[in-house]
């Protein structure tokens, strides 16, 4: 395919070469060709060095550098201290509990969707919002639940005034781990929504109809035919979701602003106080650590696809 | 299809009780569907109308509309929270300025490489989408000593933050570009330009561009989107735009930073509509088939090392 489409590039600057003189001109003419063609993208692979590749060399390296710039172990080893693992532990957990939260509600969501007719309103609708809801993140996500379960948010007051049930009789829990949970299943369901619907898509209606002439029944259909076939596609979108969430940090900053409840907010720590004496390069330690999970999550998820695009892709 | 629906068995008894189920599975799902709809609507909608209702809240239980007026009010917001107008100006700068970076670096490489330098597709694409598995947490971690250098070379305002914006939107701008050129044969009318005495920049400006421009337009709506919703990197290295500023003036005004919150996610709603509408009618069925540019069918295909069918229909699945 590249030799097809190299060849095809090139006629346009060298004419059918006559003699063998001409030929090796035309050689010639076609690598200086080459090499000016690739002056064409020397600004965007420079801008992507500088902005993009120096900076992750910047983690990956000061991972492994001491204070005074020497090759250590210290910093990965520092990695095991207790709050830091505590952190991971409920990083992970954070992402897991609202990954699968996410993806449960938001298949059904979709399975909902896929029942209505093609191009209907309600799925024009709700895929679009959907979009718009999957990216609504951050701070602004964090204040719409202040104002909706905070102390003094709407829904927090009405349950007070109107039936008497004060949601944080047990301490207040929107700033602790169950709120983020809250929070993030708000972003987590319509990402599953836009990942998960392209698969339900791809289910045919035959396949139903052949397991109804074979005599099977609605369940026999769900769990061995759509449901085998469903498996991967829902595990990658449940994988990517947990990388969603697991990357995330506006929104914990803006809710949580006292505490290192999650890695992300240790590595705000790590950058924003004062440098603990030998701990300089711990912030990148644990960067680099977010970016193995997310790497491995990444490349599972990878793999899913592919699995998945054997059926319904 | 008819066949199977017909099935073997003799029609005169299985058809109508097929008949039946299909038509109690429909009921079935019917029902389930407004469901599973309205519960999801109401957690949904409910933080969005906590906001207004927080928002336009007055002394003695009444409403009030003082802090939308404020809101509106340009002159008398920059007096009264300095930070908030100094925050929207910035993202606004920010805005513009990596919508320009973005579209600049992009199109022109995107379209170079198609053109003349085949072989180096898959790296571009590559480290268009490698910003996907690095968060943004991460990034900022790396940038900082980048920044040094950038805050030497061009002082430290906050509409440097482009460049690190830039990088961001990346793989966002990356498949609506590529969508959209994958939808036209880029090959073809380029030599035909050049066979007409086109150079370069009149095949880039003049023939290529035109042509995508509605992906192109969406690369832009989403990198406005995403700009405008970015917090991480601008508050971890001190600089300010709309959300560092929104965060800021929680602590000692909450119903302003609400109200801000909700116009800004309105402003965003209305941005993604926008562009999921332009991406709902328009088909493009020159070449490239079935295809769509949608907010949703980009999405879907942001895995990294997926492999990439061309010229199947099918293709937006996979």
């Amino acid at each position: 395919m590249p030799t097809v489409a190299q060849r095809s590039a090139e006629p346009a600057s060298n004419p059918a070469p006559a003699g063998r003189g001409r030929l090796s001109r035309g050689a010639v003419n076609r690598s200086i060709a080459r090499s000016s063609s690739l002056l064409g993208v020397v600004p965007f692979f420079a801008f992507v060095t500088v902005f993009l590749a120096i900076p992750t060399l910047v983690v990956a390296i000061g991972a492994f550098a001491g204070d005074d710039g020497r090759p250590t172990l210290a910093n990965l080893a520092a990695l095991a201290n207790g709050y830091i693992i505590d952190a991971f532990v409920r990083s992970i957990l954070l992402s897991a509990v609202t990954a699968v939260i996410g993806a449960v509600l938001g298949a059904l969501l979709a399975y909902a969707l896929v029942t209505a007719k093609e191009g209907g309103l309600l799925r024009r609708v709700v895929t679009a919002a959907s979009g718009v809801l999957a990216q609504f993140g951050g701070v602004t996500l964090a204040f719409a639940f202040m104002a909706t379960i905070g102390l003094s948010g709407f829904v927090t007051v009405f349950l007070r005034d109107n039936l008497g049930i004060d949601i944080y009789s047990g301490g207040v829990w929107l700033f602790e781990m169950p709120g983020l949970v809250l929070v993030y299943t708000y972003f987590q369901v319509p990402l599953m929504v836009i990942v998960f619907l392209p698969a339900l898509d791809g289910i045919r209606p035959q396949w139903r109809e052949a397991t109804e002439s074979l005599g099977g029944s609605t369940w026999q259909y769900w769990r061995r035919v759509a449901g085998p076939l469903l498996a991967p596609a829902f595990l990658g979108s449940t994988l990517l979701l947990f990388a969603n969430a697991f990357s995330a940090y506006a929104t914990a900053a803006a809710l949580v602003s006292q505490g290192n409840l999650i890695v992300p907010l240790q590595i705000r720590t790590a950058l924003t106080s004062d440098v603990v004496l030998g701990q300089q390069n711990l912030g990148k330690a644990m960067a680099l650590g977010m970016v193995v999970v997310v790497a491995v999550v990444m490349g599972l998820y990878a793999l899913l696809q592919r699995r998945t695009a054997r059926w319904l892709g | 299809m008819a066949g199977l629906t017909l099935g073997e068995t003799p029609p005169s008894n299985s058809r109508p009780r097929r008949q039946r189920l299909s038509a109690r599975r429909a009921r079935r799902q019917r029902a389930f569907r407004w469901a599973a709809v309205t519960v999801l609507a109401v957690f949904f909608l409910l933080p969005l109308l906590a906001m207004l209702e927080f928002t336009t809240r007055g002394a003695g239980g009444k409403r009030s509309f003082d802090t939308w007026r404020l809101l509106v009010d340009w002159g008398r917001l920059s007096e009264t929270y300095p930070a908030l107008s100094a925050g929207i100006i910035d993202s606004a700068g920010q805005v513009v300025l990596t919508v320009l970076l973005t579209l600049v670096l992009l199109v022109p490489t995107v379209i170079w490489v198609r053109l003349r330098l085949p072989r180096l597709r898959r790296l571009v694409e590559f480290v268009c989408l490698l910003p996907l598995t690095i968060p943004a947490i991460v990034l900022v971690v790396g940038l900082a000593p980048v920044y040094a250098w950038v805050v030497y070379f061009l002082g430290g305002s906050s509409v440097t933050l482009t460049f690190a914006y830039t990088i961001l939107v990346l793989p966002y701008a990356y498949r609506a570009i590529d969508a959209g050129l994958s939808a036209i044969d880029v090959r073809t009318l380029a030599e035909a330009a050049r066979s007409l005495g086109a150079g370069w920049g009149t095949v880039m400006w003049r023939v290529i561009l035109p042509n995508i421009r509605s992906a192109v337009m969406s690369a832009a709506f989403l990198t406005v989107a995403l700009v405008l919703g970015e917090f991480t990197i601008a508050s971890l290295l001190n600089r300010s735009n709309v959300q560092v500023a929104i965060n800021f003036l929680g602590k000692s005004s909450a119903t302003m930073s609400v109200a801000v919150s909700l116009a800004a996610l309105v402003l965003a709603f209305v941005l993604l509509f926008l562009l999921s509408l332009v991406g709902g009618r328009r088909r493009l069925s020159l070449v490239g088939g079935r295809r769509r540019f949608s907010l949703v069918g980009r999405r879907r295909r942001f895995s990294l090392v997926g492999r990439r069918r061309r010229g199947t229909p099918k293709e937006n699945n996979s």
